[in-house]
């Protein structure tokens, strides 16, 4: 459940008695809807449609059936029952598909979790729709068999004519994401965002963008992805199955090989964002899992939707219950937000003109103050770009390059937290803190300092000690030294008197 | 001279008559002693007094309340000079309304041309900066620079004096012991340091809405021009203007982006008649200034500012603070200027941030603090 498929098995009985079509099992409606789709293809497929009393049930019972899946294996059923399928074989094979009326085979959701399922059950062959197969091809030791309809599948288990097995090249597919559409030398100027952003994907800390409307929020958080670690084949597979369930599968993809980036609106409900729903789908967040949750006009979001993010974030996981089962979605995104400095949005803007008074700025920034604050480390302050240096051609550098030293930088952590369960430092929990996150004196001291003359809120402490782990992590420092806490202390400029007053 | 003081302070104190009123009055009997000392009837037969005069004038609490403003004048480092002292200003004294007594903290010699610099509290950022770097290069050709003390412009005005190594004149609207507005203690620290605060206010006064105008007249009196930074239409800064125009003060005004809502007020003045200013030169120009002040002056002031603070710094942080001179800069720029790492400008801004060397602004602009 969740993101893990499971198998079901099919039984079909063809009886005496008035003449009839039944499904059992605990199915929902969808499924029942199935009936009239069998029988139409199969009549339509030129084969025979029983006139008896037939009874299909689903197995096991206790578990919730849904969707149209199951269209393909309750035609087969009903066929190998009376006789015009071969069934020796029938047993290595698992089937997946909706049918159209005409006999076609349509493609389904959430195949890739059946067929991982699959190849851990041992079965051997996964017969399912085309436009299924790129997806289902990722999983090594499953033989994937496309069919274009219900009388291809008939021609292959009786030996007529046998379809071909579907094959992709892993590797290749991950060569070709290295390339992905947008690249963060896209971005002109903006040179200290860009390291703000490099020290977030290196330490994996959620952000704070604050900046005018236009200033390139959007833009530099959609790169952020692009600079991110490179993925394995097992977070590639786990993103791929959440996509592959909720439906946001790009056609003709096999295996999402670049991190995700979602960038829901403001207007989004609660199930939207966590998930569930009456038919439980993943949320925005787990589509993010393993990349970029970018919300951008953070203040816009309203404050309980805000809220139910909390807990996710913290957990990694969202777990939703529902009716007596429990759902749980894989959730492990990097929150960026984005929001304007003021209501008018142009606050920070020295061309423009904000018509906010001093009163109106503390208060829009300080709606965004609580809960979802804690869970961000990093400010970053956005300003725009001027017009003619957006013209400019200073080379900048690419995202493989940044993305070559974030890898390095995560690998440092990866090794340091092993058996502790977690994977970066913004992961670290208090009492981890103390120990990873040793200052030496000089930065005891300048830290003190800092508190003292910047006015910084207490609240900036372990986000700084944090973030500096980062910032010495990637000049491959054991210790924290003094310049890598003064550097940490630049991205807490929203703890400053300046800003709250 | 002491004894003498008493009676200006007390007739300053008198509430209920206006500055005007009060100077007439003492030109009526040549010195406070002798109002001090007049009858009820001496007094009735002053024209101008209305009843509520007099009996504010013979009011016996508040005769008894003088030795306690003195006192407190005297806790609070704050000195005061009458109209009839030497040191008076010349320019305020001729004034249609001068103040009998003027309070003021630090040293009030005015001797050098004197530019008000004012405009809106509610300023932009294109408005501070404007201010700032004006009333720096003023202060640089040795021009005294007077404003208001409010926020905003004002005291964007009296940074820039400063930083330009100048004197500049804060006039208040309240008693010389309240700091207002309160995040302007600092500043108005700095500013006695080697200028002035001034007030007509004895201590206590409390900075009351309608003591605003009144202040603006001595801004003006004190100065041979005003310039209007940024001023909305509605802008109290306009007031300002009209005292100008009434003493007979040069006006000037920084033009602004014509969409702009705070600079609808300068932008008309202009349209009016006020000199269209883009740099210290001009008013320098306005006064025949531009032959005896020239640009020597600017190169002297870099060169004394960096021998004070310069020599203390390493290598990293003088790059960046010769950069600043010219003014707040972005940290994008200032990375490209200096030629640095950015986690090395990012390490080295905040060192110096903590030695009070420079100082953030909202939206990564650094302001050299000198
Ligand atoms: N530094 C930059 N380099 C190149 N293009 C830029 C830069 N900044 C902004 N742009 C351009 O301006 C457009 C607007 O940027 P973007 O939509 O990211 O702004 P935003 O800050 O997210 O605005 P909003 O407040 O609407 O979210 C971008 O699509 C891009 O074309
Ligand atoms: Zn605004």
């Amino acid at each position: 459940m969740g993101i893990d498929g499971y198998i079901v098995e099919v039984e079909t009985d063809i009886g005496n008695g008035i003449p009839g079509f039944e499904i059992v099992g605990l199915a929902d409606v969808a499924v029942k809807e199935s009936k009239e789709r069998v029988k139409a293809a199969i009549r339509n497929s030129s084969f025979d449609f029983p006139v008896r009393r037939i009874t299909v049930n689903l197995a096991p019972a206790s578990k919730k059936k849904e969707g149209s899946s199951f269209d393909l294996p309750i035609a087969l059923g009903i066929l190998s029952a009376t006789g015009q399928v071969d069934t020796r074989e029938i047993e290595k094979y698992l089937f997946i598909g909706e049918l159209s009326l005409d006999g076609k085979l349509k493609p389904v959701n959430g195949i890739l979790p059946v067929a991982v399922c699959a190849m851990q059950q041992g079965v051997e062959n996964l017969i399912l729709p085309c436009d299924n197969a790129g997806e289902a091809a990722v999983v090594k030791g499953l033989n994937v068999l496309p069919a274009r309809d219900l009388e291809e599948v008939v021609a292959h288990l009786n030996g007529w004519k046998r379809i071909e097995r579907y094959t992709v090249d892993v590797d290749k597919l991950f060569e070709n994401s290295i390339n992905h559409d947008v690249d963060f030398s896209d971005v002109k100027g903006q040179e200290s965002v860009k390291r703000a952003l490099e020290v977030a994907a290196s330490g994996g800390h959620n952000c704070l963008m604050i900046g005018s409307p236009g200033s390139g929020k959007t833009m530099l958080a959609r790169r952020l992805a692009t600079i991110l670690p490179s993925l394995t084949f097992e977070e590639a597979l786990e993103i791929t199955k959440i996509h592959s369930i909720a439906g946001t599968l790009p056609p003709n993809t096999s295996l999402i090989t670049t991190r995700p980036f979602r960038s829901p609106h403001h207007t989004i409900s609660e199930a939207g964002l966590i998930g569930g729903g009456r038919y439980p789908k993943p949320g925005e967040i787990s589509l993010a899992h393993y990349g970029v949750l970018f919300l951008d006009e953070l203040p816009e979001f309203g404050k309980q939707t805000l809220e139910v993010l909390r807990q996710p974030l913290e957990d990694g996981m969202v777990t939703i219950t529902r009716f007596n089962t429990t759902l749980t979605y894989p959730a492990k995104a990097m929150l960026i937000c984005a929001a304007n400095p003021c209501k008018c949005g142009y606050y920070l803007d020295p061309s423009r003109q904000c018509t906010c008074t001093p009163r109106q700025i503390q208060q829009y920034l300080g709606r965004l103050s609580g809960p979802l604050l804690d869970r961000i480390d990093m400010h970053i302050e956005v300003a725009s770009v001027k017009f003619g240096e957006l013209e400019s051609n200073i080379a900048s550098e690419s995202s493989p390059v940044i993305r070559e030293r974030v890898n390095r930088t995560r690998k440092i952590q990866l090794e340091r937290y092993k058996g502790l369960g977690i994977y970066s430092n913004s992961q670290l929990q208090p009492s981890m803190i103390k120990k990873f996150c040793k200052l030496d004196k000089s930065g005891r001291e300048l830290l003190e300092d800092a508190f003292e003359k910047l006015g910084l809120s207490a609240r900036a402490h372990s986000r700084i000690l944090k973030v500096s782990r980062t910032i010495a992590d990637m000049e491959e420092s054991e210790d924290i030294k003094a310049h890598h806490v003064a550097e940490a202390i630049h991205y807490r400029s929203l703890d400053r008197k300046l800003w709250f007053g | 001279m002491f004894e003498k003081l008493k009676y200006w302070i007390w007739m300053s104190s008198v509430p209920g008559m206006g500055a005007k009123k009060k100077y007439d009055l003492v030109n009526h009997f040549g010195d406070p002693v002798n109002i001090w000392n007049s009858s009820k009837r001496e007094l009735m037969d002053v024209p101008f007094l209305t009843e509520e005069n007099v009996n504010a004038l013979l009011d016996r609490n508040k005769r008894s309340e003088t030795m306690g403003i003195m006192d407190a004048l005297y806790r609070n480092g704050i000195k005061a000079i009458t109209i009839k002292d030497p040191e008076y200003p010349d320019c305020l004294r001729n004034i249609y309304d001068p103040p009998i007594v003027l309070y003021y903290k630090g040293r009030l010699e005015i001797r050098q041309l004197s530019i008000a610099v004012v405009g809106s509290r509610r300023a932009t950022y294109y408005g501070k900066s404007v201010a700032e770097r004006i009333s720096a290069e003023l202060a640089a050709y040795g021009i005294n620079v007077v404003s208001g003390m409010a926020r905003g412009i004002d005291s964007s005005a009296h940074r820039g004096a400063l930083k330009g190594g100048g004197r500049t004149i804060g006039v208040m609207g309240c008693g010389l012991d309240i700091v207002y507005p309160p995040e302007n203690k600092e500043l108005a620290e700095r500013i006695t340091e080697s200028g002035a605060l001034v007030s007509e206010y004895v201590p206590g006064t409390a900075p009351l809405p309608a003591n605003f105008p009144a202040r603006n007249r001595i801004i003006s009196g004190i100065s041979q021009g005003v310039l209007v930074v940024e001023a909305g239409e509605k802008s109290g800064s306009l007031i300002t203007v009209g005292y100008a125009l009434e003493q007979g003060r040069e006006v000037f005004a920084v033009p602004g982006n014509i969409n702009s809502i705070s600079s609808a007020g300068t932008n008309r003045l202009i349209k009016e008649g006020a000199r269209l200013v883009t740099s210290a030169e001009d008013i320098l120009e306005e006064f025949n200034l531009i032959d005896n002040l020239n640009q020597k002056k600017e190169g002297e002031r870099v060169k004394t500012v960096q021998k004070s603070i310069f020599s203390a710094l390493d290598e990293k942080e003088r790059m960046i603070a010769e950069c600043l001179l010219e003014g707040p800069m972005h940290i994008d720029l200032l990375v490209r200027q200096c030629k640095m790492e950015m986690q090395s400008l990012n390490t080295t801004l905040v060192m110096m941030e903590l030695k009070g060397l420079v100082e953030m602004l909202p939206g990564k602009h650094y302001r050299l603090r000198i």
